[in-house]
């Protein structure tokens, strides 16, 4: 596949913040997922690594280095839910095992429908607001399974 | 009552559009950088201020902010291109104060910049945010270009010869990029594996180029420093750790929160006077002191000083100085498995005691929580954590994992054993029945 020329020439305005081409690649994978589908197939990570000069090989160890990478295609919905320590004191359980209940996705796993992927999160500096999740790259904080039914039953 | 005292680090952060360049300005903001460009401030005596402020580092290792500027190369003698990187990678468990600056107060972030770009003659500045700060991120960006329209960044900030870019900085989620090398690597375009030190940035930093890494707060706090001066910062706080600091307070409390207290504070002050107590009329059982690589403590010592020499008098760390509570129907063995499998989950893998043993700490924990714990496993967790650290490996991620092991061992051994012991945590009834009554 050819990259789109849009996110060709907000490439070309990236690396120029760096006296280093390959200082853009990251914030470029950022932008691939977000345009082109959610997560970074084999063919999008070797469309980059034509762009950055760069192996395939190369651009996949970086992308599989990052937990906010996506190497298989994701639901519609991504709920990533803190799991970590301060999360866990204050029901994080709990709102995992409500967040499945509600949309059919398995922990760590995509609901039958392609609707939903639910994922377990490390500390996303919420900790003050716990329980956390994030939806489709929006946090929502302090839950309590009437807010998440609540922002749930907002989706289309 | 929470004591009386000058609040600066969240004044402007209760204002409406407290992120606008107006409402900034308005309260003062960019009266610091204007100031030392007016009036011709030299760069060394802006770091002088900075040492004699005694300012230290925010990020966890609470290293002297001026003394590690003045490790920059002299620019005659060294003409190489210089950097500041801003360390906004914010992700140890508990930690969640750059957050609310970046959000809130994102203008006072850029003037530190401009601040440490003349005092370090720096030629660029990056500020690395962790990818899941979306808000945060665009706040900055947004002011970075307020502050450019305004004249005071690019060329010729406030039509004098001083020029700074200030570029922002997309992370992907890994832990290991808050260490200061790591996020270096990262922001090269990397994995984020941490460099062994030396050579230290000052001298080969980003691109192989001098470079120096502070916390978003660090940072922060310059502007003030040097509009206010010195002894004005150290009116509050302790001679060794002067100054304010924000305290992330979360776990079993009633009011988790962000807080701008003094160094020196106890803890046991900001835990009842600012978060309301442990929640549900409960009792304390344990406490982090500063996020989630300083070792755990026990109740008894909730009276403890918050600032570093105090904290590391009682064999744990300040850190970012983000308190986590644990009541009295918490299991210490849950929190550390939970910790456990964090440090298992974030560990880059370059080195092996780091890569093997966050696995078998894991594993251990589990497997003691959940029943199947053997007699030598209390004595193999020390083993274990006495060959991972300290200082035995590339970065401290190993010493983050092994050190706060030893604290649980050694504070919490009779629970640990009682898990082996009846084969399960004993603590686990009493919640489930709580959770249904």
């Amino acid at each position: 596949m050819t990259l789109p020329e849009s996110l060709i020439a907000e490439f070309d305005e990236l690396v120029a913040k760096y006296p280093e081409r390959r200082a853009g690649l990251i914030p470029a994978l950022h932008r691939c997922q977000e345009e082109l589908g959610g997560w970074l197939s084999p063919e999008i990570m070797e469309a980059v690594a034509e762009y950055f000069a760069m192996e395939p090989v190369e651009v996949y160890g970086v992308a599989s280095f990052y937990p906010m990478f996506k190497l298989r295609p994701q639901g519609k919905h991504v709920i990533g839910i803190c799991e970590n320590i301060s999360c866990d004191l204050r029901g994080a359980q709990d709102i995992v095992e409500h967040v499945c209940a509600k949309t059919g996705a398995p922990v760590n796993g995509t609901s039958e429908d392609g609707s939903y992927t639910v994922e377990l999160l490390q500390c996303q500096g919420a900790c003050a607001n716990a329980p956390m999740f994030d939806l489709d790259g929006v946090y929502h904080e302090d839950l309590t399974p009437e807010k998440i039914d609540a922002i749930l039953g907002g989706l289309q | 009552m929470i004591p009386a005292g000058d609040t600066y680090l969240l004044s402007r952060s209760e204002q409406r559009d407290s992120h606008t360049i107006d409402v900034y300005k308005r309260l003062g903001g960019y009266k610091a950088i204007e100031k030392v460009l007016k009036e011709g401030i030299a760069p060394a005596d802006v770091i002088d201020v900075l040492k004699k402020s005694g300012l230290r580092g925010r990020g966890g290792a609470g290293f002297p902010t001026g003394l590690k500027w003045s490790f920059m190369p002299d620019k005659d003698k060294d003409p190489r291109t210089r950097y500041l990187a801003v360390n906004a990678d914010e992700s140890e468990p508990g930690t969640c104060k750059d957050r609310v600056i970046m959000r809130e107060d994102p203008h006072g972030l850029v003037e530190g910049c401009l601040l440490a770009a003349w005092a370090m003659k720096l030629d660029a500045v990056y500020i690395y945010v962790r990818g899941e700060y979306r808000k945060p991120y665009d706040r900055v960006q947004q002011a970075i270009n307020e502050a450019r329209e305004a004249g005071l960044v690019g060329e010729n900030i406030l039509g004098t010869d001083f020029s700074c870019e200030i570029h922002m900085h997309k992370g992907a989620g890994a832990y290991i990029c808050g260490e200061e090398t790591g996020l270096m690597e990262s922001l090269e375009g990397k994995r984020g594996h941490p460099r062994p030190k030396p050579p230290f940035p000052a001298g080969f930093g980003l691109w192989g180029q001098p470079t120096t890494v502070n916390n978003v707060e660090t940072i922060f706090n310059v502007p003030f420093i040097i509009e206010r001066g010195a002894d004005w910062f150290r009116s509050t706080g302790t001679e060794a750790s002067p100054g304010n600091f924000l305290c992330g307070i979360s776990g079993h409390v009633e009011r988790p929160g962000v807080y701008e207290v003094p160094l020196g504070i106890s803890a046991k002050t900001i835990l009842d006077e600012y978060a309301g107590g442990v929640w549900k009329g409960r009792k304390l059982k344990a406490w982090i002191p500063g996020g989630s690589s300083t070792g755990l403590l026990p109740a008894d010592l909730i009276e403890t000083p918050m600032d570093h020499d105090s904290v590391k008098g009682v064999g744990s760390m300040f850190g970012t100085g983000a308190m986590i509570m644990l009541d009295e129907t918490a299991c210490v063995v849950r929190a550390s498995e939970v910790l456990a499998h964090f440090y298992d989950h974030e560990s880059c893998g370059q080195c092996s005691q780091c890569r093997e043993g966050t696995q078998w700490l894991h594993e251990i924990f589990r497997r003691i929580e959940h029943g199947k714990g053997v007699q030598e496993d209390v004595d193999n967790l020390v083993r274990l954590s006495k060959q991972m650290a300290p200082g035995k490996t590339i970065c401290a991620l190993a010493d983050a994992a092994a050190i706060p092991t030893l604290a649980v061992v050694k504070h919490f051994r009779e629970e640990i054993e009682a898990h082996i012991r009846e084969g399960g945590c004993p603590l686990k009834a009493s919640r489930a029945q709580e959770v249904h009554a």
